[in-house]
């Protein structure tokens, strides 16, 4: 209960630092009250639009939207993703409509394929955690198939 | 169990450390020695063992992963036994796998695990065990660590010559402990001798998938089948089988069965049987058995009657059997990794008989025959002794083997295990057990390539060896170095029923390719959903349908409404995550079977039938997340007749039939 109380005072501070700070369009801050509820400490601010992640994903080359590989990212994301992400709102993990605006494209593949280690080293996939505290899981995609979802979720 | 042990290993080496300290003499006494043992078997956390091994459970029915050398226990695999832990032999999906001619078994007594080979070397594939009560032989997929296949003996009796393995996994052989009327009818017991037989099964295992079939049977007169082993290298292409109780006794067979100086060890050439059959010469009998197996991809066990079997007469097909006269009542029948030994251990005698295979074909072709029983020739024994062992034991059972020419042999009586040289058959070294010894195991000690490093005594008392426990104590195995000149004891562990024998192969031979998931997209379940989109309820008069869905931390649905009593819910639960190590539970308030244990990518089913009104929470019962408390939902039961609606939904708005 003490420890509790101390990791929300630091937590309130922490992401009142960053708020501080200013200016970022990450969701974690958009609520400072779900924030202080984190258990987690806050990491340090990076701009979510120059972080790759972590993971075997260094680089996609992004052309025009692929009409076929959405209908296939679309299907895989219904079976595998649903349970716990919907396109509009915040369910057990976060919502993904306008994803492509606010990460790169890498950053959400890795998410996709390496949670474990995005979750552990990657400061924006630590914040999440803390935020949302079912853990993302590893559904085991292949490479191919987190481009295909990277497509569908460039649509949402 | 674990915690003890290191806690006993971080006493032995603080002891010895300050005994080390105090002496300043590292020679010196017992310490040095606790402390050598205690680093041999440490395997540090985070690290993995060099050795599987596959302890059989006896009377559990099942067969334990341990690791060597460290004797941690890592899984419990189900076999012929029901487990509520995982719901096998409850769930719908495994029940058929326990199906036999004698209706759904329960339990079975799981005796010697067997593990394939390639050229006479265990290859990782699968590994066999025998049920000696319900003749039955199962093989488990080492890919998956689960069974794969059950199947029945119809012939035979208690199991207990099974399953021995060819050098390539052509067969899988299972003689009968008991002999038996064949076919089955009601008979005067005292007119056993001469019109009771036993059947000795020759399994055929499809090289790719593993299926099984029995190829042939043969006959054999009402003798006790105790064990068996196949030739290799020169010898391959015969199977040797131990006998007793060729006195052909009913009754009291502790006396009765031990009066003749010698039994007879029986080699059967199985090529010459193929060819026997392949002549036509076997006769097709009734023989009803069930072949049950197990499909990865629909996770469902299913099951086929199979009503005949081939059977070979001896005395119709010349050239089939020949018989070995071994002393006092042969137990174990072991070949040497040369394959010209077959070494018959006398279970009433002190002595180790060798019989030598190239002197035994030279008898056959010289007809050095000393008469022949029920038209099977008996081959003169002097012609095909090739040494003995003069143990200075008593109670020799089985023999393995390491790769520097050696033999080991365990004596049940004596209570130890004594090394010997193959060829000169002098003792070289003995070793306690504590206590009472039955079968050893070298890891590929039953090979052409055995892995010399260790040896298991599998004992069946540990009296006074571990903190007791009432009346009913564990079975233990002991480990014992083998790679200098004498034997060394490293380890005691406890053991999960009786571990009645095992094998041990290197990890890395099955460790690469243990499978992690099941893909869910490979998921052929009559009743599997592939995302929580497809989960639903369906009413199908008295049957409620429940297509659900697990992942960290709910279920799909989680809110069931419109059950009603008398209904029969069937639960069919669809393990969604495909993540390595997150198996999900199901476990429904006052449900009179097992829970579920589901693996990822798996779809397991149980009924439920409600026996009141209210509302019945379920919930995950395998730790799951830091939200497995939250993983829970309920089904609200209404009284029979009544109109509630069949509802069903997770978080947002209820989906209605």
């Amino acid at each position: 209960m003490q420890l509790n109380k101390v990791s929300l005072i630091l937590a309130v501070l922490i992401s009142g630092s960053f708020l501080a700070c200013g200016g970022g369009s990450d969701e974690s801050n958009s609520n400072s009250n779900e924030d202080s509820q984190s258990m987690y400490q806050k990491e340090e601010r990076v701009d979510p639009m120059q972080d790759k992640g972590v993971g075997p994903i260094t680089s996609v080359e992004l052309g025009p939207i692929d009409d076929a590989m959405v209908a296939e990212g679309k299907a895989i994301y219904d079976s595998k993703c649903t349970s716990c992400h919907k396109p509009d709102e915040k369910y057990i993990g976060p919502a993904h409509k306008g994803i492509s605006k606010r990460r790169t494209p890498e950053w959400i593949m890795n998410m996709i394929l390496n949670p474990e280690n995005m979750l552990a080293n990657d400061p924006i996939a630590k914040n999440l955690q803390g935020d949302y505290l079912s853990p993302m899981a590893n559904q085991n995609l292949t490479e191919d198939e987190a481009r295909k979802v990277l497509e569908y979720l460039r649509t949402l | 169990m674990k915690l003890k042990s290191f806690s006993m290993i971080n006493l032995a080496m603080i002891s010895v450390v300050l005994l080390v300290s105090c002496n300043g003499n590292k020679q010196s006494g017992g310490a040095l020695g606790t402390s050598d043992a205690a680093s041999q078997v440490y395997v540090a956390p985070g690290t993995y063992d060099e050795f599987y091994s596959f302890l059989s459970g006896g009377f559990s029915g099942q067969l334990s992963v341990y690791g060597l050398p460290s004797g941690r226990l890592f899984k419990v695999i189900d076999v012929f036994s029901q487990d509520p832990q995982t719901g096998y032999g409850y769930s719908e999906e495994t029940k058929p796998m326990l199906e036999t001619t004698h209706g759904f078994l329960p339990w079975g007594d799981a005796h010697h695990p067997e593990l394939s080979q390639t050229d006479g070397v265990p290859d990782g594939r699968w590994i066999f065990i025998n049920d000696n009560n319900s003749p039955r032989v199962a093989r488990i997929d080492l890919t998956t660590f689960e069974t794969a296949e059950i199947l029945e003996l119809p012939n035979s009796a208690g199991n207990h010559s099974s399953p021995f393995t060819t050098q390539n996994t052509d067969y899988i052989v299972a003689g009968t402990r008991f002999s038996v009327p064949v076919p089955q009818t009601d008979m005067p017991i005292e007119n056993y001798k001469g019109n009771f037989k036993g059947a000795l099964s020759f399994i055929k295992v499809d090289p790719e998938t593993g299926r099984m079939h029995i190829a042939f049977q043969i006959l054999m007169p009402g003798w006790d089948f105790d064990l068996a082993h196949s030739g290799k290298g020169p010898s391959d292409g015969w199977t040797f089988f131990s006998s007793y109780n060729t006195e052909e006794a009913n009754s009291l067979l502790e006396i009765n069965a031990s009066q003749r100086d010698k039994d007879f060890i029986a080699a059967i050439n199985w090529k010459k049987a193929e060819e026997y059959v392949a002549q036509g010469k076997a006769h097709e009998m009734p023989g009803k058995h069930f072949d049950c197996t197990y499909n990865e991809k629909t996770h469902t066990a299913s099951n086929e009657l199979r009503e005949t079997v081939q059977v070979l007469i001896p005395e119709e097909c010349p050239g089939l059997v020949y018989l070995l006269p071994t002393p006092k009542s042969p137990h174990g029948v072991d070949v040497d990794p040369s394959g010209e030994y077959i070494i018959g251990s006398g279970k009433l005698s002190a002595d180790v008989t060798a019989h030598s295979f190239s002197k035994m074909m030279k008898a056959i072709e010289n007809k050095s025959f000393d008469g022949e029983a029920y038209g099977m020739p008996i081959l003169k024994y002097d012609e095909v002794l090739a040494g003995v062992v003069k143990s200075g034991g008593l109670g020799p059972l089985h023999t393995e083997f390491d790769d520097k020419g050696n033999g080991y042999t365990s004596f049940f009586i004596s209570s130890e295990v004594v090394k010997w040289k193959v060829g000169t058959w002098e003792v070289l070294d003995r070793a306690p057990s504590y206590y009472s010894i039955g079968h050893l195991s070298i890891p590929g000690g039953d090979s052409r390539k055995p892995w010399g490093k260790y040896l298991l005594m599998l004992n069946k008392i540990t009296k006074d060896r571990f903190l007791p426990t009432g009346p009913e104590l564990c079975q233990s195995c002991q480990l014992y170095d083998i790679s200098g000149d004498k034997m060394k004891l490293l380890l005691d562990f406890p053991t999960i029923g009786e571990p009645h024998y095992g094998q041990s192969i290197p990890a890395d031979i099955i460790m690469k390719n243990s499978k992690k998931i099941y893909k869910l997209e490979e998921n052929e379940n009559e009743f599997a959903v592939k995302g929580e989109g497809e989960t639903k309820v369906i009413r199908n008069g008295n049957r409620v349908d429940v297509y659900i869905t697990t992942i960290r931390s709910h279920f799909a649905p989680d809110n069931i409404e419109g059950v009603r009593m008398g209904d029969k819910v069937y639960f069919h639960v669809t393990n969604i995550e495909q993540d390595w190590d997150i198996p999900h539970g199901f476990a429904m308030m006052g449900n009179n079977t097992s829970e579920l244990l589901i693996m990822p990518g798996q779809t397991k089913t149980t009924v439920w039938e409600p026996e009141m009104p209210g509302v019945f929470p379920f919930y995950c019962s395998d730790f799951c997340s830091a939200l497995h408390q939250e993983m829970q939902g309920y089904v609200r039961v209404s009284a029979a007749g009544a109109n509630t609606p069949l509802r069903w939904w997770t978080g947002s708005a209820p989906v209605e039939e």
